[in-house]
């Protein structure tokens, strides 16, 4: 049960508008229901709509985070030696107030508020900031002359100077349909609306939110909307877009496709639509798929098109991508609609021709984009429901929908021409085999029992009937669906059913005669006929919505929740979504505690005093064997063919403990490797294309950087093995269930997630526990980053920028069975984006082209040039990944780019810049793929704001119900709080929105309320007055960066704040005391720092690069500062731990001071008997323990042993 | 907050303690002492017994030892019954340990099949998972295991591995994300006090309306008689592995958790102890 959810728009012929959201039951009628509509064009944040009085209106949906736009305008001033610095500038200087280039006269007065829909957030100020530095008291910036550059201390030869007013405004008109107003010229204004269509966000991703906005006037015209965005979610103006006729309709996709209806029934494409033209270049004409009925509705998804036409045919346009938007040729499509929609991810919708129901495309996927069947939505409107008070009455309106839409879905599900319905039928043939024999074994063993065993068997082979194969029969029988007739409807609908019954439900007595006594109702209530459009007095606002439009822009569908659409809810149950975390129903259920309770009095009774007899079964030693592929530790450094075991075995005291044997060949003798898996630290997933790897560390081998590698020929395989070594690694450990409160959080660059309990040794006693010996386990699920504190709250954040919250559960991924937990594990997504690059040299003869020296990168490469990585051989990362777009010209990349994309220097490789200068002969731009992952884990999504960094309060205080302080920066930059957060409801209720004058970028709140942050400029911001009562604070303390560095990260312990800058050093905050908690000057720590979490006892960890093993270096290294006491905050030196691809950890959560006991131990008592296991294999080992001492180069050697950054 | 895998844990570790007495006509040579033995309640009796046999076979003359077999109170035990199932369907509420007489002659053909080794354990085992499947996912699943998966389960069973079992068995208690449960649930309901074996039928873990069923529903469906009526005298208990579980437990979940290796439930319904 996903928390997130998005809607279905549609308009009934009433114009009344309703949503259905994917985990709801039921439509809603839309909250503003002052106006009646004839259209609406959904996306995710927004609908669109033009009114019964034909004007245009949008409706944004509130969020916790406002929509805030900042005007700003400068205030200049000259210097002259009477008055000082004052007004009077000189005729040739720019005006008083300007803007920043000081081309445009811009006084404070003359700014207005665009639309009614906005208010000013506050007053004019002025921004006492330059460039991540804080100015004097007064903000103004000085210069020897305009323009010039400005610095915030006056000089001697300062003439000039200059200050920076801003002014947010917000916009107000949210959950409301807000009328989109011009301020054009009226003569120009269009004419009344008829249709309106929007999408294009795919087109680029910048600026945030942009919309293509298409809207059709009653006389035929269409017109584009200007500068619609986040910020400016009304557009700015409307502009003309001619056309070679009279335009009925229009239908704009998510990415760069645009159709439009013609009145005399063809069908106009726009061509050339891109980064730099949403509104295209020209059209071109496609005819109607028949001669004698025109298109009159068409819908175009990414790169799909549907059309209808006049005569209600469905069309489906094959051949349609971005390079052929007008497509190949028509296909016939099965069924007849008032009017089709095509959603997210090309999902269609309809509107039946003669029910006016909705229809849903079942079976809409990249492989087969026309889908399937229709399958008709059946949930009521709210309203509906409120109307019917009784259970009873309601229960009949529930099958009375029930049975109609059984006989419209059995009459309307057909196979399309080109799939055939019976895709869907297993092979009877196969289920006889199996049943057989079965029947057989079956009376064979019930000795005697044959009667019932009989009627099993019998039951068993009547199965290919069984009910969804039966729905399939039905329908392919029919190929016609006028069966909505009243005569016909009565008949079949009995049959159908009592079939039905027949098959699927002969063991329950009391479900005929249930069904029996719908069929009275169905049939005198389908009785009223076909409906039709016209005739709306018949159908008072009970009767099933009668439905006029549908849009699915925003509506997305998630394959692995399934929607509740198609079935009607008892009404008896409750639908009430409950989005809290706190632990279910069933687990607190009275029957489950009364299991637990009883075996456990069973276990008591049946065994406490009977200890002393023998067991039945001895316990032997257990094996598993296999072959795998191991990556042999001497050189040539290769895969080879290796036989594997892991025996299992349980000691006296009971406690099992397994050994993993590795048997190779060196030089045609036989050897192995041992190792006891109550050793093995972490066993890492290291997936690629070409090999299903794992790797797998001891303490030993954590030092070297250097795992034994192992590799199986599918994935299965490997999971298998690594599902056994994990559980195995766990048994001798002692270590079950959900990770405690303490548990240290980290996550790889690839997203995986381990998790390790600290030992009280890791930070404090009089032998400190080195971190190689800390042991990892994963836990399913795929993040970007995690933080925790020590009550137990967890949340993630996703590659996509998905905020994701910790159920408590364990387990997930690969990991399955008995070493996952039952409850609170669910499905997970992730999508990031593959980065290839085109390389070009510029030559006096052709310019740049895709020639280059013979010396030169490949033309198309990975970022550095050395892999050849073309659009495509290209591949997802791993076989979990799969795409989810097309290849696209990443704009965004650091140094800026060109119009096309391209980035220039003068060779490679080099430093890029975005335009193109005389000393530059290489150019390339990144081409970027987006792939998405589905996994599952204990994580639920937390919607809708999508972030980009977390801080939890690591708090002291025990009190359960107390709220958790929880701070987060949006990916758009905006600081939020989060509100409501329990240790019970770890999810928190809302956001809420803590001001700023310009983006952030990290955050971290410290136990005592201590709240930091670091924004997009480098410098750091302190947040004054953060309490348990005023959880956002009052204002924003201004904190220089350490010299020349910006700043990107901070993290605040129980007093201890460090910072991390771009270049990777690491800061530790000196001067900080309860009466002045800015502390005074930054202090350096480290350099190669990659991540710092500082928690709770101020104990300071971090992600460092360029780690020196043994045998290799290693990126993204989990190191942990020693030597940290009260009066030696900054520590003294680094202790190395897991490494080689780390991207994040936290250990807020770890409060556990060595003082204290601890109940639950993990095995670290064992160390000492982390001795070389390689005795066997010792002569290779010396060889390159020499050589890889050298120094390595970081392309060849680093990391390649490891997860891979 | 204890886990549902505790459970399984609970369920495959329950232990019988047994006293095993030799049938007072049986010829031996010297007396037999009885023998003690913790039983899995999970297994076979013929599967767990061959140190019975051996210590009993020890002070018996070698021509009189035929096929062994066990009875309690006159009652011949069915080897094919999972242990814990014919403890709790005929010595329930009596006292610990369990007094199990064997025997050597005089077979009772009628009451129980032969198990001349431990193939038949095996076969019968395996026949009982595939007709559990074909129940649950129209053999779906069994089928698309390998041969060594199947070994694998029966290994796991013959040598108490919990853990081997289950990396397969958690396969078979699977359902895809769009049930929400099995498409039948496998049972069998045994009474002590009927000449009918057990009742099977087909029952579905979930109800027309999206309703879970419980342990009640599927009494009241298939055997109304264990179930009291509101006001009336208990008059039955219903046991599953030693435990009475409540009519309010979903079936679902007791299928997933309480059903036997062979992923049946065996169910039995037994009258109550009138102190």
């Amino acid at each position: 049960m996903a928390m997130s959810s998005s809607l279905l728009w549609a308009v009934d012929i009433f114009g009344r508008v309703y949503t259905l959201s994917t985990v709801g039951q039921y439509w809603e009628l839309c909250k503003d229901t002052q106006l009646e509509f004839k259209r609406v064009s959904a996306v995710k944040q927004c609908c669109w709509g033009i009114a019964c009085d034909h004007q245009v209106y949008t409706y944004v949906f509130s969020g916790d985070v406002p929509i805030r736009y900042q005007e700003e305008t400068y205030e200049n001033q000259r210097w002259n030696p009477i008055g000082g610095f004052c007004e009077k500038l000189m005729p040739s200087d720019r005006w008083q107030w300007s803007d920043v280039s000081g081309l445009k006269h811009q006084q404070l007065d003359s700014f207005t508020l665009p639309s009614p829909h906005w208010e000013w957030e506050s007053d004019w100020y002025v921004d006492e900031n330059i460039g991540g530095e804080p100015t004097e008291k007064g903000g103004w910036t000085y210069a020897i002359d305009f323009p010039s550059t400005y610095t915030k201390d006056k000089k001697w030869n300062s003439c000039v100077r200059r200050r920076r007013w801003i002014r947010y405004r917000r916009y107000k008109s949210r959950d409301v349909w807000a009328k989109i107003t011009s301020h054009d010229d009226p003569g120009q204004l269009p004419d009344p609306f008829n249709d309106i269509s929007i999408g294009g966000w795919e087109i680029t991703d910048e600026p945030v939110g942009r919309l293509s906005v298409w809207a059709v006037s009653l006389q035929g015209r269409v017109w584009y909307r200007e500068n619609v965005c986040h910020h400016n979610p009304e557009g700015s103006t409307w502009s003309l877009v001619t056309t070679p006729g009279e335009v009925v309709q229009i239908s704009c996709g998510p990415y760069d496709l645009l159709w439009a209806t013609l009145w005399e029934g063809q069908a106009i494409v726009r061509e050339g639509i891109d980064r730099n033209n949403p509104q295209g270049i020209s059209w071109s004409i496609v005819e109607s798929p028949s001669s004698e009925n025109g298109i009159m509705h068409i819908s175009v998804g990414v790169d799909v098109v549907w059309a209808v036409t006049k005569d209600r045919k469905v069309w489906f346009r094959r051949g349609v991508n971005s390079h052929n938007p007008c497509g190949t040729s028509w296909i016939e499509m099965v069924g007849e609609m008032m009017m089709v929609n095509v959603g997210l991810n090309n999902q269609v919708w309809g509107i039946g021709c003669d029910d006016r129901a909705i229809y849903f495309r079942q079976g809409v996927t990249p492989s087969e984009l026309s889908g399937k069947t229709w399958k008709a939505i059946v949930s009521g409107r709210e309203s509906d429901r409120s109307q019917t008070g009784s259970s009873t009455s309601l229960l009949s309106a529930g099958c009375f929908f029930t049975d109609d839409i059984q006989n419209q879905t059995n009459a309307i599900i057909q196979g399309d021409a080109d799939t055939s319905s019976d895709t869907e039928l297993p092979s009877v043939s196969v289920n006889l085999a199996n049943t057989a024999p079965l029947g057989a074994a079956a009376s064979n063993s019930s000795n005697g029992a044959t009667s019932q065993t009989a009627e099993i068997s019998a039951n068993l082979t009547v199965d290919p009937l069984d009910s969804d194969q039966g729905e399939g029969s039905v329908a392919s029988s029919s190929n016609e669906k006028a069966n909505l007739e009243k005569q016909k409807s009565t008949n079949q609908n009995p049959s159908a059913e009592l079939q039905w019954t027949n098959i699927d439900l002969k063991e329950a007595q009391k479900h005929p005669v249930l069904s029996v006594s719908t069929f009275a109702e169905t049939s005198s209530l389908s009785s009223l006929g076909v409906f039709s459009v016209g005739a709306e007095e018949q159908y008072g606002a009970d009767e099933h919505p009668l439905w006029a439009w549908v849009s699915g822009g925003g509506c997305l569908l998630d394959s692995h929740s399934p929607l509740k659409w198609f079935t009607v809810p008892s009404g008896l149950t409750s639908c009430v979504q409950s989005l809290s975390l706190s632990i279910t129903p069933a687990q607190t259920a009275a029957w489950r505690k009364q299991i637990f309770q009883q075996l456990s009095e069973r276990t008591k009774r049946e065994l406490e005093n009977f200890r002393h007899y023998e067991q039945a079964i001895e316990q032997s030693v257990w094996v598993k064997t296999g072959t795998l592929q191991w990556w042999r530790n001497w050189k040539p450094h290769k895969w080879m063919d290796v036989r594997v075991a892991l025996e299992q075995f349980t000691g006296s005291d009971g406690m099992r403990d397994s050994i993993l044997f590795i048997y190779y060949m060196y030089h045609e003798e036989k050897k192995y490797i041992h190792v006891f898996l109550n050793e093995v630290t972490i066993l890492v997933e290291v997936l690629n294309e070409a090999k299903h790897s794992f790797a797998l560390y001891t303490p030993e081998r954590t030092k070297q950087r250097w795992p034994i590698r192992l590799a199986a020929t599918t994935e299965q395989e490997m999971h298998d093995w690594l599902s056994l070594l994990s559980m195995s690694c766990c048994e001798s450990r002692r270590i079950q269930g959900p990770p405690s409160h303490h548990a240290i959080w980290s996550v790889t660059c690839k997203g995986d997630i381990f998790v390790s309990e600290p030992s009280p040794e890791l930070e404090a006693g009089p032998h400190l526990m080195p971190c190689d010996q800390m042991f990892w386990r994963q836990v399913g699920g795929h993040l970007r980053m995690i933080e925790s504190n020590n009550r137990g709250v967890v949340w993630g954040i996703g590659y996509d920028h998905t905020a994701w919250v910790y159920t408590g559960g364990y387990g997930g991924g690969f990991i399955q069975g008995l070493a996952s937990s039952a409850d609170n594990i669910y499905t997970q997504s992730d999508v990031k984006c593959v980065y290839i690059y085109e390389n070009q040299r510029w030559n006096p003869v052709t310019g740049y082209s895709s020639r280059g020296l013979p010396t030169d990168r490949y033309m198309w490469s990975d970022a550095s040039g050395l892999q050849e990585c073309t659009k495509l051989n290209t591949k997802p990362p791993s076989p979990q990944w799969s795409w989810v777009s097309d290849w696209y010209i990443d704009f965004n990349t650091s140094g800026g780019t060109d119009r096309e994309g391209w980035q220039y220097a003068a060779d490679f490789p080099a430093s890029y810049h975005g335009h193109k200068t005389m000393k530059d002969f290489v150019r390339r731009r990144r081409w970027a793929r987006k792939c998405k992952i589905v996994t599952n884990g204990p994580w639920l999504e937390v919607p809708p704001v999508t972030l980009w960094d977390i801080s939890i309060i690591p708090s002291s205080d025990a009190d359960d119900e107390e709220s958790v302080a929880l701070w987060a920066i949006s990916d758009k930059g905006d600081v939020l709080c989060r509100l409501g957060v329990t240790q019970q409801n770890p999810a928190g209720t809302s956001w809420l929105h803590v001001g700023t004058d310009q983006p952030f970028i990290s955050v971290s709140i410290g136990a005592f309320y201590q709240v930091w942050a670091v924004a997009r400029d480098g410098s750091a911001f302190y947040r004054g007055s953060v309490s348990p009562k005023k959880p956002a604070g009052d204002c924003w303390y201004h904190i220089p960066s350490p010299q020349k560095q910006k700043l990107k990260q901070v993290s605040v312990g129980r007093t201890s704040v460090f910072a991390l800058d771009k270049n990777g050093n690491l800061w530790y905050r000196q001067g900080i005391t309860p009466s002045y908690p800015q502390g005074s000057a930054w202090d350096h720590v480290s350099n190669n720092i990659r991540k710092v979490s500082v928690g709770p006892l101020d104990q300071v960890w971090v992600i460092a690069d360029k780690v020196q093993g043994s045998h290799s270096l290693s990126c993204g290294t989990v190191c942990h500062r020693t030597g940290v006491r009260p009066m030696e905050p900054k520590g003294l030196a680094w202790d190395y731990g897991i490494g080689g691809g780390w991207e994040h950890i936290t250990v807020r959560g770890n409060a556990t001071e060595a003082s204290r006991i601890t109940t639950h131990d993990t095995s670290e008592e064992e160390p000492a008997r982390s001795v070389d296991l390689e005795d066997e294999e010792s002569k290779g080992k010396i060889e390159h323990s020499k050589t890889t001492s050298l120094m390595v180069s970081e392309e060849q050697d680093m990391d390649r042993n490891a997860v891979n950054c | 907050m204890t886990d549902d895998k505790d459970v399984l844990r609970d369920v495959w570790f329950g232990r019988i303690p047994t006293c095993f007495t030799l049938y007072q006509d049986e010829i031996t040579e010297r007396e037999a002492e009885p023998y003690y033995l913790l039983l899995p309640r999970i297994s076979y009796l013929t599967l767990v017994t061959d140190k019975v046999k051996k210590h009993f076979q020890k002070v018996m003359r070698q021509e009189e030892v035929s096929e062994i077999w066990f009875e309690y109170e006159g009652t011949p035990l069915k080897w094919h019954y999972p242990i814990g199932l014919l403890f709790d369907l005929h010595a329930s509420n009596t006292a610990l340990p369990w007094c199990i007489t064997v025997h050597f002659k005089n077979f009772p053909e009628k009451d129980l099949l032969h198990c001349h080794s431990k193939d038949v354990i095996e076969a019968h085992f395996m026949a009982c998972i595939k007709e559990a499947d074909a129940l649950k996912h129209k053999s779906q699943v069994i089928n698309e295991m390998q041969k060594k998966d199947h070994k694998q389960l029966w290994m796991g069973l013959q040598n108490d591995k919990f853990e081997q079992f289950w990396a397969i068995n958690r396969k078979l208690m699977e359902y895809s994300p769009e049930e929400s449960g099995f498409r039948y649930i496998p049972f069998r309901i045994y009474q002590a006090t009927t000449e009918r074996p057990f009742i099977q039928k087909l029952f579905r873990p979930i109800d027309s309306g999206g309703q879970l069923h419980t342990l009640g529903d599927l009494l009241k469906d298939v055997c109304p008689s264990a179930i009291t009526p509101e006001d009336g005298e208990k008059k039955t208990q219903v046991m599953i592995h030693g435990i009475e579980p409540m009519l309010e437990t979903p079936l679902q979940w007791l299928s997933e958790h309480m059903s036997y290796p062979d992923n049946f439930l065996h169910i039995s319904i037994i009258p109550r102890p009138t102190d």
